[in-house]
């Protein structure tokens, strides 16, 4: 287990090298640069001042030495400053990651908390109307976009209570606070739980149709122990594995959701570094969503030895 | 007679006007004016910005040497109010200004205001001081003064290598704050220190913008708000609903479109929403210097097939102004008056006859129904460059010009169009002052950064200085209006339309006037206050 591990660490290690360069090198393949884009804005160019301002930000060295001086700040645990603010990087990241990780941790638990009973209903009901209903809802739920559906939650919210669930940065209540981000949540996360139901409909109505489910069945267990003990227990392996990608999506993907109710997460604020090509800001933030989602997945890994005794690893 | 009831009517109208002034009472002092931010400004610094998202956040912050009045919504040199300046001369030869300075004025940080804090600036935007701005992209309009200089510290005087009049208006902008000599160019795009009536709290990029009452402002009294917070939303559609919800006391100035304006209407009967003209032209930037479009035969029947009408109607339903280089009357000062303006080519009310006219010069360049000329129009992807970038390639059609939009993001638009890697392409040109000086140097002149056309007139550009160094305005005006008519004869940059948008608040916000000749000098906010 130990050789498993430090061999699963040096992979980890390997895969986030290579996500440095890749984010790294296509990030330069983007035409133009914050310099660019400031000229641009004031419709003015003085390529003396260009010059200046690109030394000033030491995008005029050569690629190698700019990833170079990258790494080893990184290493250093110096992340650089952002073009745009020019405050120091790490103080512009560090505050959003708690609000994405909220909004991403409440749309997982509405995804799972709604999502898994749904499939388990869907599946042991297969064939009936309330399994016909619940196909549709997770059809929808796969096929409305979200920032349709975050409007349309805006839009009626306004139209019905003359109020407005866009982000709030100091709540005053605790209910304020879990207003802030549970419509939005919800807005994502039906979207998740969606996914979630039919990975877990498909899953049990496998595993439903096993020997040793006619087994315990013969053996007179009640539905709900051969439903939720005997046989979910063996289907969420692909559950857990579906979780666990979207919750590494959900950290660096909220882009529209974040926009539309203003949240001033991480993703909003990627989007908006890479609009201004703030190279510090973006590599940094794509390092660290990297990291999350090779955390996720060695997570994910960890957890099929704990849900299916059948799988150890091994040296 | 008419003018005997002309002046009744008006007689009647400012008693009105009085009454209801009395009737809102006295400005009440407290509250925070809540708006959002359309977008994240790059920082703080307004020297260093191009785009108003810098002006109406931190307006507040600074006080300029003189000002347009915030309560009149057409900027005019008869407009024009002293700030830390509490007086100006000119000259006898009108080339020196001198202004004396307002004493007792403190920076937020508790030093005192002086003449040197004028000097610093004018310094730094000149290219003189040691600290250099980030970028500069207002030096050309500071290219007659030869130096600024300070007489003890309550005198400063600007030194003209030629009269203008038009410095003025200049240092009267929204983009003209005094900076203080004690702060570098760097911390004022973080942590902007000014006189003037709000102090700045806290950026938070792409979150929000806080500025705070400032006690000690100079004018005794004001402001009469505690502050203004702004929450930066991009999704427009977000920003709308949450004003209609309550969230906000006002929309970001200007930023509702048209067909925008009657959705507010409809949801938020009581708001008060006013359209203005914005100053910015939509124009087409032609590249005269390679084939096809250095044939002027093409690029006069590229003009004539215009059918501005159909722009105005399609993307303001009528609402939107159509002019020269100059915004037009009655908010434009130095616009082209009517008759003037459909004298010009292709501005004449009969688009048939004008498309007749330019299939003629087409096919003397050879093109015709069986041969077409294909053209790239390319645009930045923004939607109020897309959209009339569409509807001009279908126009184009009606001249043999098949056009292919080609959508270039912000960041390569500027550079595209430097290195002239375009044929046509679709522009905005925003003017932060309603004075030609700003807009033919900045936009025609020879060698000028901004003159993406490279279009270069040197007997024209003689008519540029003597209309500048004109002080008497009604002798100003048919030199003014004559240039705009040759710029638009030589197709140098065809101006397609000048557009409005709309402002909205709730109805108790009071004392807020949007500029109507310009977008970028109205938001010092001093005297707005909450009726509630």
């Amino acid at each position: 287990m130990f050789a498993y591990l430090v061999r699963r660490l040096f992979l980890m290690l390997v895969t986030l090298f290579g996500i440095s360069v890749v984010i790294f090198f296509l990030l330069r393949i983007v035409p133009g640069n914050i310099v660019d884009i400031l000229f641009a804005a004031a419709g003015y160019v003085d390529p003396a001042d260009k010059a200046d301002l690109e030394k000033q930000l030491g995008i005029d060295q050569p690629l190698v030495a700019q990833y170079l001086h990258w790494i080893g700040g990184l290493l250093r645990g110096d992340f650089g400053y952002s073009y745009v603010s020019e405050k120091p990087a790490l103080q512009e990241i560090l505050p959003r990651i708690p609000i994405t990780a909220r909004l991403a941790g409440l749309a997982l638990l509405f995804s799972a908390s709604i999502g898994i009973p749904l499939g388990v209903i869907s599946a042991v009901k297969q064939g009936t109307k309330l399994d016909y209903a619940l196909r549709v809802v997770s059809l929808s739920g796969l096929s409305l976009p979200s920032f349709w559906l975050g409007l349309l939650i805006l839009t009626a919210s306004v139209a019905m209570f003359g109020q407005m669930p866009i982000f709030n940065p100091n709540p005053q209540t605790w209910l304020e606070a879990f207003a802030t981000y549970a419509v939005p949540a919800a807005a994502v996360g039906f979207r998740s739980a969606a996914l979630t139901m039919r990975i877990t409909r498909s899953s049990m109505l496998e595993v439903l149709r096993q020997d040793y489910i006619r087994t315990a069945r013969a053996k007179g267990a009640s539905d709900a122990a051969v439903n939720y003990h005997h046989a979910l227990k063996n289907a969420i392996l692909p559950v857990i594995t579906v979780i666990g990608i979207e919750a590494a999506f959900l950290i660096g993907g909220l882009i529209v959701t974040e926009t539309v109710f203003n949240i001033p997460g991480v993703a909003r604020f990627l989007v908006e570094a890479i609009r201004w090509r703030d190279y510090p800001i973006v590599q940094n933030l794509v390092m660290f969503i990297a990291v999350v989602v090779v955390f996720a997945n060695f997570t994910v890994d960890m957890l099929y030895a704990v849900f299916d005794p059948r799988i150890r690893y091994t040296d | 007679m008419r003018s005997v009831w002309a002046l009744a009517a008006m007689a009647a109208l400012s008693v009105l006007t009085a009454s209801t002034a009395t009737l809102a009472g006295e400005p009440k002092q407290g509250g925070i004016l809540r708006m959002y931010h359309r977008d994240s400004p790059a920082n703080a610094s307004i020297l260093e910005g191009a785009t108003y998202s810098i002006n109406v956040p931190f307006m507040g912050v600074f006080n300029n040497l003189v000002i347009y009045d915030q309560h009149i919504a057409q900027n005019s040199p008869d407009t024009l109010r002293p700030e830390l300046a509490e007086s100006w001369s000119w000259s006898s030869d009108n080339k020196k200004l001198t202004f004396k300075l307002r004493q007792g004025v403190k920076w937020h940080d508790g030093k005192p205001f002086t003449s040197a804090d004028v000097k610093c600036t004018f310094d730094l935007l000149m290219g003189k001081s040691q600290q250099k701005l980030r970028q500069n992209p207002r030096k050309t309009w500071y290219s007659e003064v030869n130096d600024v200089t300070t007489s003890g510290d309550v005198e400063v005087s600007f030194d003209l290598k030629r009269p203008q009049p038009s410095l003025l208006a200049m240092l009267a902008s929204g983009y003209t704050p005094i900076y203080p000599c004690h702060v570098s160019p760097a911390d004022m795009r973080t942590h902007p220190i000014g006189t003037g009536p709000f102090k700045f709290v806290e950026f938070k990029a792409n979150e929000s913008i806080k500025l705070t009452r400032n006690p000690d402002y100079w004018k005794k009294g004001l402001p009469h708000l505690d502050g203004v917070e702004y929450t930066i939303i991009t999704n427009r559609s977000t920003a709308i609903l949450a004003f209609v919800a309550g969230k906000f006391d006002m929309t970001f100035p200007t930023h509702i479109t048209i067909p925008l304006l009657k959705d507010v209407k409809s949801q938020a009967p009581n708001a008060v929403c006013v359209v203005e003209p914005t100053n910015v032209s939509t124009n087409i930037i032609v590249n005269s210097t390679s084939a096809p479009f250095d044939n002027i035969d093409i690029r006069r029947a590229m003009s004539l097939a215009l059918d501005r009408k159909a722009f105005v109607d399609i993307l303001f339903e009528g609402q939107a102004d159509i002019g020269g280089t100059m915004l037009p009357p009655p908010q434009g000062i130095w616009g082209m008056p009517r008759d003037k303006l459909e004298t010009i080519p292709g501005y004449g009310r009969d688009v048939n006859a004008n498309r007749e006219q330019a299939r003629k010069l087409m096919q003397k360049a050879g093109y015709g129904p069986d041969k077409h000329l294909a053209v790239k129009v390319s645009t930045r992807n923004l939607a109020e460059y897309r959209d009339p970038a569409v509807i001009l390639i279908d126009q184009l059609k009606s001249i043999y010009i098949d056009g292919e939009l080609d959508v270039v993001e912000t960041a390569n638009w500027f550079p595209k169009v430097a290195r002239k890697d375009y044929m046509l392409g679709l522009n905005l040109t925003g003017n932060s002052v309603d004075d030609p000086d700003q807009s033919f140097y900045e936009n025609y002149s020879c060698g000028s950064e901004r003159n993406y056309t490279n279009y270069c007139n040197k007997e024209i550009e003689k008519l540029f200085d003597v209309q500048s160094q004109e002080t008497d305005a009604s002798k100003r005006k048919p030199l003014v209006w004559d240039i705009d008519k040759k710029l638009q004869e030589d197709v140098a940059r065809p101006i397609i339309f000048h557009a409005r948008a709309g402002t909205c608040w709730q109805p108790y916000v009071k004392g807020v006037t949007i500029m109507s000749n310009s977008s970028y000098n109205g938001f010092r906010y001093e005297d707005v206050w909450l009726d509630k």
